[in-house]
């Protein structure tokens, strides 16, 4: 029974007949909402999920943040300031429709400067040269997408609702780390070559981002049931594979994986194994970039502590003179 | 008279672009994410007045140049900013003053503007003059938010009205090519907007109880190429791709 062993916040036992009613309204594709009633386990799957997704959101303006200064043009420019400013709104979307599951955002982003609480580990790559601009927006925001197509229809209204408008704008991305992509890879030999190494660089993380293979995947089972996961994690990253394979044969460019071939029988492109002992020494915090993140994540919060204190105590002050 | 005009307009789009480019070094890295995503706001929307300025620029220039190539390979000496833009963005009390110095400036500026002989000019104007008005709303909120709020805002906010206030007379700095445009009503008299943004600022200033310094060093020079050791940096950052692979599509 896909109930066996759900504890409430007490750790006492979930009470039977409100977790098969609660079933049944997910089977019938009905949308949980904020006051409705959920066992502990389904809020406390959701928050890890969603703050860990607004995280990646704000730890992911970081990489291409690092670029907003030295972009190529003005077009250019203003196409990614304006892509690091829609990942903020999306962090700033997701962590309100997380609120509503009872956490604050002070909370969860104690949570994120202490190490508690996970992002996408993908984040932890260094962006060295421009065309890692167009990488990311290709893969990066390319992958994303496959995530979070599914969650349109999560079974938390919130989250749903909140990843329909995100899902609009990530494929914007898309198009735009793309069209870098495109310009590059038929520019001169030293712009071609800069894209190349891009892709070189982002492509194994960027499979990485679909999470472990579905026989290590620990949460993936009970996620399914509740609808909060639609598709496994190797479904997703094959959906991803098969889709991306032709843009980057459109492109000239190639995927560094010698492993990489059609399967006729299995209408799928087969790959190569990730490497996952990579993947686990950058979630543990092993990554190039880790450090790095977190204490420009720092950095700013620190630095930012007075002017928050400010506003509150002026808009304090204001309250208590009206 | 095309080149008196090409002057100007460039003088207006260093302006915007190195104000932008400051402004979007907070991108990420804000005090926290509202604030984070209405400075970058800020940023975007002068971009594209830096970019509108620079096209109109190029569209008059002689020679055959592009916006971009009037934004990334110009050097230092043919910037003609004011240094206040150019100065390293400091702490959040230092880009919020001198961002409402700035939006001051470009507020009362647009809306002369409007009114310019010069069509192109006035068309930039109506269309920037809706930004910058919420760009000033936003800045002077801020400004009377950390000055009367705690000692530490405030602490910080003096200093950084201290090391800005001389700098901002060059704001309205003149040429005889820019004298030429008042004479014939491309744009507005300079000193007369001296004395309107003078009157709002002292005004601002007062509500927030800070102190104007009485001396420092008196900031000129951009229109005419002379700059602070800041803007080489800034330029060198910026300009990078299109200088170590000239000649490339982007
Ligand atoms: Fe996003
Ligand atoms: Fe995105």
């Amino acid at each position: 029974m896909y109930s066996q062993g759900l504890q409430d916040a007490k750790g006492g036992p979930e009470p039977e007949g409100l977790l098969k009613a609660f079933q049944k309204r997910i089977d019938n594709e009905e949308k949980i909402e904020p006051r409705d009633w959920m066992p502990e386990a389904y809020r406390k799957t959701l928050i890890r999920q969603m703050s860990q997704h607004a995280h990646s959101e704000i730890v992911g303006q970081l990489p291409e943040g690092n670029w907003i200064t030295r972009a190529p043009t003005l077009k250019r420019k203003m196409i990614l300031l304006a892509k690091v400013q829609d990942e903020a709104g999306h962090g700033l979307y997701i962590y309100s429709a997380t609120e509503t599951l009872g956490i604050t955002r002070d909370e969860m982003t104690r949570q994120l400067l202490s190490g508690e609480a996970k992002y996408s580990s993908i984040f932890n790559y260094p962006t060295p040269s421009w065309a890692d601009m167009g990488a990311i927006g290709w893969l990066v925001d390319g992958a994303a997408i496959m995530n979070q197509v599914p969650l349109c229809r999560a079974s938390y209204g919130p989250y749903a609702r909140s990843m329909i408008r995100i899902c609009k704008e990530e494929s914007f991305h898309q198009r735009q780390g793309y069209d870098i992509m495109t310009v590059l890879a038929r520019g001169t030999a030293a712009q071609k070559k800069m894209a190349q190494d891009a892709l070189n660089r982002t492509w194994w993380p960027a499979l990485m981002m679909f999470g472990p293979s579905d026989k290590d995947s620990k949460h993936s089972a009970q996620s399914m049931q509740w609808k909060i996961k639609r598709f496994t994690n190797d479904d997703l990253r094959q959906k991803f594979v098969d889709a991306t394979v032709p843009q980057a044969e459109h492109l000239g460019l190639t995927i560094p994986d010698k492993d990489l071939k059609w399967n006729e029988d299995r209408g799928h492109y087969d790959f190569g194994e990730i490497d996952w002992q990579e993947f686990m020494e950058v979630i543990k915090g092993n990554g190039p970039c880790n450090k790095q993140r977190l204490r420009a994540r720092q950095k700013a919060h620190d630095e930012g502590e007075w002017v928050r204190k400010a506003a509150e105590v002026y808009q304090q002050k204001q309250q208590d003179a009206a | 008279m095309n080149k008196a005009i090409e002057h100007y307009l460039l003088r207006l789009a260093d302006t915007a672009l190195t104000q932008s480019q400051r402004i979007a070094e907070w991108c990420g890295h804000g005090p926290f994410l509202e604030e984070d995503i209405a400075l970058t706001n800020v940023a975007l929307d002068l971009l594209g007045h830096a970019k509108l300025l620079y096209e109109q620029a190029a569209e008059v220039s002689e020679q055959d140049v592009s916006a971009d190539d009037l934004a990334f390979l110009r050097d230092v000496d043919a910037f003609k900013n004011p240094i206040l833009t150019e100065l390293p963005r400091g702490d959040f009390a230092f880009t919020t003053l001198k961002q409402y110095f700035v939006d001051q400036f470009n507020v009362l500026l647009y809306q002369a503007l409007m009114d310019s002989q010069y069509q192109p000019l006035s068309d930039i104007a109506t269309k920037a003059l809706k930004e910058v008005r919420y760009h000033l709303t936003r800045s002077r909120d801020w400004c009377l938010r950390l000055s009367l709020s705690t000692d530490e805002a405030k602490q910080k906010m003096q200093a950084a009205l201290d090391d800005l206030y001389f700098y901002t007379p060059e704001l309205f700095e003149t040429d005889d090519q820019l004298n030429q445009l008042m004479a014939e009503s491309i744009i507005p008299d300079m000193s007369a907007l001296h004395n309107q943004w003078q009157q709002q600022v002292d005004e601002l200033l007062n509500k927030c109880q800070l102190k104007t310094p009485t001396s420092g060093w008196l900031a000129t020079g951009g229109l005419r190429g002379e700059h602070s050791e800041h803007l080489g940096y800034m330029l060198a950052d910026m300009q990078f791709l299109q200088r170590a692979y000239p000649g490339c599509e982007w």
